[in-house]
């Protein structure tokens, strides 16, 4: 089927799509994605100086591709721990498998007018096009 | 421990009480962090470090002011003040255009502004505390906030979270507490001077935090 140019494609990540990756070749495939307006629904998350690689080659994206404006970006974790044993048992987890437990949306800031989030869930406001 | 152990752990506290701390001020655009950097410096050293503007990304390029001695019960401490330009995940220049500026300087303002971007990330290693400067009226949730004090916080330097703009009605700083509850949130109004008490006192706790 032929792609419309106003169509809109969510690209489900599961985790193991980028789970054997290094942090470079995650930021590229995630950018590779928004540079195709693909709003990215990601099973996990990105590690704190992966999320802050990401914003540094988002920046230098800017300018350098036409009409690239940056992107929007949103996490939210699937539990709330409670008791100290729940957030041992959460880190070993997340060392051994990663954060599978969380879910992230990733889209194009041309595309995503706003990611508005509390902590129980995310409202995803895309712009007319 | 021996004599001369215990002699030579005072030397090198002496010298560490004695340096210069990098105090970073990181947070989003407009939040804030160059007026509480030049309160802090007004306060201190009889000038500011930054000019502020109701147009986002007004400091593109990272500022410094040294040898800022801040006294509090007695107690003495030199700091060099780095105020960063806000980070941000996207930015339009025409956004800008907004508030009356040309298309070629807003063009030029938002390509400086994506520069400073970067230049604030690459300072954070370099940071010994870092104060995050939220804006108390807006939502704290923001993936920025998050990726600024989960990246500090994997590097280990000690972070405290001023909830800026408290004298505005919207101001929620205990929105911001529950969103950081891991940390020391103290309100404040930079353009006030009101939490500013607090504030320095959340300072020297801070320090004592650094390693």
């Amino acid at each position: 089927m032929k792609k419309n140019s106003k169509d809109l494609t969510i690209h489900f990540m599961p985790y193991s799509e980028i789970a054997s990756l290094g942090s470079l070749e995650r930021i590229k495939r995630i950018l590779g994605l928004v540079l195709e307006n693909k709003l990215i629904i990601l099973q996990g998350r990105l590690k704190p100086e992966e999320e802050t690689k990401l914003i540094e080659n988002t920046m230098t994206l800017i300018g350098n591709i036409k009409d690239f404006q940056g992107i929007e970006i949103s996490s939210l974790s699937g539990s709330v721990e409670k008791t100290i044993f729940e957030k041992i048992r959460r880190n070993i987890v997340k060392i051994l498998i990663g954060e599978q437990d969380s879910i992230t949306l990733i889209g194009p800031a041309n595309l995503v007018k706003e990611i508005r989030k509390d902590p129980k869930k995310i409202e995803l406001i895309l712009k007319r096009r | 421990m021996s004599l001369i152990s215990k002699i030579k752990e005072k030397f090198f506290n002496f010298f560490k009480i004695k340096k210069e701390i990098k105090l970073g001020f990181y947070g989003p655009p407009n939040a804030g962090k160059t007026s509480l950097a030049n309160k802090i410096c007004q306060d201190w050293v009889g000038e500011e470090i930054g000019r502020v503007s109701k147009i986002p990304h007004e400091t593109r390029e990272i500022q410094f002011k040294e040898k800022v001695f801040i006294e509090k019960d007695g107690k003495k401490l030199e700091f060099k003040i780095i105020d960063t330009p806000g980070i941000a995940t996207k930015i339009d220049f025409e956004d800008f255009l907004k508030f009356g500026l040309s298309k070629k300087e807003a063009q030029k303002r938002a390509r400086e502004a994506t520069q400073g971007i970067i230049e604030s990330i690459k300072w954070l290693e370099d940071m010994d505390a870092v104060v995050v400067v939220l804006d108390a009226t807006l939502n704290p949730f923001s993936q920025v906030n998050i990726t600024i004090v989960g990246n500090l916080a994997a590097r280990k330097i000690p972070v405290l979270i001023a909830a800026n703009k408290i004298d505005l009605k919207k101001a929620n700083v205990k929105k911001v507490i529950g969103a950081f509850p891991e940390y020391e949130v103290v309100g404040i109004s930079a353009r006030s001077g009101e939490g500013i008490d607090d504030f320095y006192d959340a300072l020297f706790k801070l320090v004592k935090k650094i390693k």
